[in-house]
């Protein structure tokens, strides 16, 4: 999977979440960016992602992540490894 | 295959693209948010259904269609705001509108002592309490002796107990208690309960507890505990949400969570489903009766897949021992469809565990309302399993009311799913459940006989009916608060009771009650009918008068009249009044105090309407229904 791809498939998770089908995503958005990305959807928008991409994302790593590109890559990671 | 996926629930593929659909309308038509509901969702899906439920419906704002907006109060010890979109989502898959208020994290005790409360305001119907194994046990010692780990049992007990007495105290509704979830990490191992302290052990033992105080309390239980058993802890209880929110139950099993939750709202309701529709081929036996033959189907042991549709047989034939109706629906020529139920040697089921039996070649919706209709249930009782995605379907378009689980390829598979389902959910089971396959059964052969007499008095004279009676007693309770919380269409006002209120008219000597059982020459129809009267002076306000749609037409009403009359005479009444409440389920009532000679004082708008008899005046009805005192065997 290529990192548009997954972008792609990460957006439209945070778009269902937030029930927001118009928000504009790209890889440098960040949480603050967005309205209604609180904590609450923090925790569902990574629980989805861990659902849809079939991965696991540790406590430590959640903290960590920046922005959307960051939580793409960690899935493009996470994927290979997994190969 | 787990409960967590709400796998028998259909997966549809436009699913997103509905809720899409639906997101962007101005106004949005209550079914087709039931429908969507009854879509297999995940937790996404549901929070977004969820939104667009509040979007168009509050509890003033409903269809008149829809029955009184459930009020649940969740009382937790953890987070559970995102179980909320779950509960009500579920709700909404059974046609009820739910609003829920959230206790603040741990206030519980607090919020239920203080009138001044918003949850005093909020004036809940249901409250459903979740604590979590630490809230309860605290972090106890694993060296702790026997005696002191029974002492910390009972203890968290205790507190439980109380929470619910002050609930019953406050409120009138139904109290649900999430069982404890066991999420602590084993110390020994498979022989864990031999380390008292241990938290493994210790949940267990209160779980055990709970159990026996819940049927004490009346208090139904969510048993989530069961539910791991069958899904693992993993799938409902992460350890790293646990720690970040103090999330009990993670978010991808939060749908399930709120099906578990308005199963049981939905049985005290007496909205749970009754009777269990089979198609044949291929469901109750593989291959095809009217091409393979009797010698052809696979039914029986022997081979794996004749062994499965035993197994399902029998799965059918427990639940209807316990209490639910069997029908069939089939298209097949009647007597081949027959011809297993009389011959197989290996058929479960026989000719007399099928109340209703349909097998012609016209369409299944049609035949599954005459089914319903024969059988004198709501459409909205019944499930339907079949094994042919195609009929299934056809019936979910034409008839959204009737349950159609999502039957799995495999037939060994097809009990669990109806299972896992919980379309059967029951809180308490009455001697009544046990017979009533053969009650339903002996109305059919009624049947035959109304028609093979040309005239009613003949019919009705050869029944030798005995209408039993006593007032309400403590043999006779369970029964009782189950039909006043069940029966939606002959009922005059559709008030329910708790077992509390139920015990207040009991214990009141001016207060009028009656239990009803009918026997006749067919066996005995169990109890089919209670009046409630509350004194007021010289006056009897019949304040509920309820009987089972089985005994329609055979004169109950009025021997059941000439009771009445009987009683407020000894109470010293005057004068009876009745009221008539309309709901959609109870048209057919409509006119019950005219028939019985009151005169009506008062029509609303709404359709309700007022009824007054003078006791003095009152000439009793003839009937073919002798009456005797006496009630339990």
């Amino acid at each position: 999977m290529t990192s548009d791809e997954v972008l792609s498939q990460v957006s439209d998770i945070i778009r269902d979440v937030l029930d927001q089908p118009d928000i504009g995503i790209s890889l440098t958005t960040t949480a603050d960016d967005v309205e209604g990305w609180d904590s609450f959807n923090h925790i569902n928008i990574m629980v989805a992602v861990e659902a849809h991409f079939h991965i696991k994302i540790n406590t430590a790593e959640v903290e960590e992540l920046k922005n959307v590109g960051e939580l793409v890559d960690m899935v493009l990671h996470k994927q290979k490894v997994r190969k | 295959m787990r409960i967590a996926d709400l796998y028998w629930l259909p997966k549809v593929a436009t699913t997103n693209d509905e809720l899409r659909r639906i997101a962007a309308l101005k106004s949005v038509d209550w079914n087709e948010l039931v429908k969507v509901a009854g879509e297999h969702l995940d937790f996404i899906q549901t929070n977004r259904l969820d939104k667009i439920l509040a979007r168009h419906f509050s509890a003033t704002n409903l269809p008149e269609t829809v029955t009184k907006p459930v009020r649940l109060a969740v009382l937790s010890s953890s987070t559970a705001d995102h179980l909320l979109p779950g509960l009500r989502v579920a709700g909404l898959r059974r046609a009820m509108f739910v609003t829920t208020l959230l206790g603040d994290y741990g206030q519980y005790l607090q919020e239920l002592g203080d009138k001044e409360s918003k949850l005093f305001a909020f004036d809940p119907t249901v409250i459903l309490f979740a604590f979590h194994a630490e809230h309860l046990l605290g972090n106890p010692d694993p060296a702790l002796s026997t005696a002191d780990a029974e002492l910390l049992v009972s203890d968290a007990l205790n507190r439980v107990t109380n929470a619910w007495r002050l609930a019953r105290v406050c409120f009138k509704g139904q109290i649900i208690q999430q069982t404890v979830l066991p999420t602590m990490n084993m110390l020994m191992g498979a022989n864990e309960h031999r380390l008292s302290g241990a938290g493994v052990t210790l949940v267990e033992r209160l779980n055990l507890r709970l159990r026996e105080a819940a049927d004490v309390e009346g208090v139904a239980l969510l048993a989530i505990d069961r539910t791991m058993t069958q899904d693992g802890l993993a799938t409902w209880h992460d350890p790293s949400l646990w720690h970040r929110a103090k999330q009990e139950i993670s978010p991808v099993a939060t749908p399930a969570y709120g099906d578990l939750v308005a199963r049981l709202i939905a049985a005290q309701l007496g909205r749970s489903y009754k009777c269990l529709v089979l198609d044949l081929d291929n469901t109750l036996w593989g291959g095809v009766i009217g091409d393979d033959g009797l010698e052809g189907i696979k039914l029986g042991q022997g081979s794996a897949l004749g062994e499965a549709y035993v197994s399902f047989q029998s799965y059918a034939r427990d639940l209807a021992r316990r209490g639910i109706i069997l029908a069939v629906c089939s298209k097949n020529d009647e007597e081949n469809a027959r011809s297993p139920f009389e011959k197989h040697p290996e058929m479960v089921l026989k000719n007399q565990d099928i109340a209703c039996f349909i097998a012609n070649w016209s369409d299944k919706a049609g035949n599954l309302r005459a089914i319903a209709e024969q059988l004198n249930i709501g459409i909205d009782a019944l499930v339907f399993a079949d094994d042919n995605p195609f009929e299934r379907n056809i019936v979910r378009r034409e008839l959204p009311m009737v349950a159609v689980p999502e039957l799995p390829d495999d037939p060994a598979l097809y009990a669990k799913c109806l299972s896992y389902g919980g379309y059967f959910e029951a809180l308490q089971i009455t001697k009544d459940d046990f017979e009533r396959t053969g009650q339903y059964r002996a109305n059919a052969q009624r049947e035959q006989l109304r028609t093979s007499h040309t005239d009613l008095a003949g019919y009705l004279r050869s029944l030798q009916m005995e209408l039993r009676w006593a007032p309400f007693d403590k043999v006779g309770l369970q029964r009782i608060v189950q039909l006043i919380n069940k029966t939606n269409q002959f009922n005059l006002t559709t008030r329910r009771y708790t077992e509390q209120d139920v015990l207040s008219v009991m214990n009141d000597p001016k207060a009028l009650t009656l239990q009803l059982r009918l026997i006749d020459c067919f066996g005995d129809n169990g109890i089919i009918g209670i009046i409630i009267g509350k004194p007021d002076g010289d006056i009897i306000h019949l304040d509920i008068w309820l009987m089972s749609c089985r005994v329609l037409g055979r004169q109950v009403e009025e021997a059941s009249m000439n009771l009445v009359i009987e009683e407020a005479k000894r109470l010293g009444a005057r004068n009876l009044l009745g009221e008539y409440l309309p709901t959609k389920k109870n048209g057919m009532v409509k006119e019950h105090y005219r028939k019985l000679k009151f005169t009506q004082t008062n029509e609303l708008d709404d359709g309700s309407s007022a009824w007054h008899l003078s006791v003095a005046e009152y000439e009793p009805f003839p009937t073919f229904i002798s009456t005797v005192r006496t009630m339990h065997d």
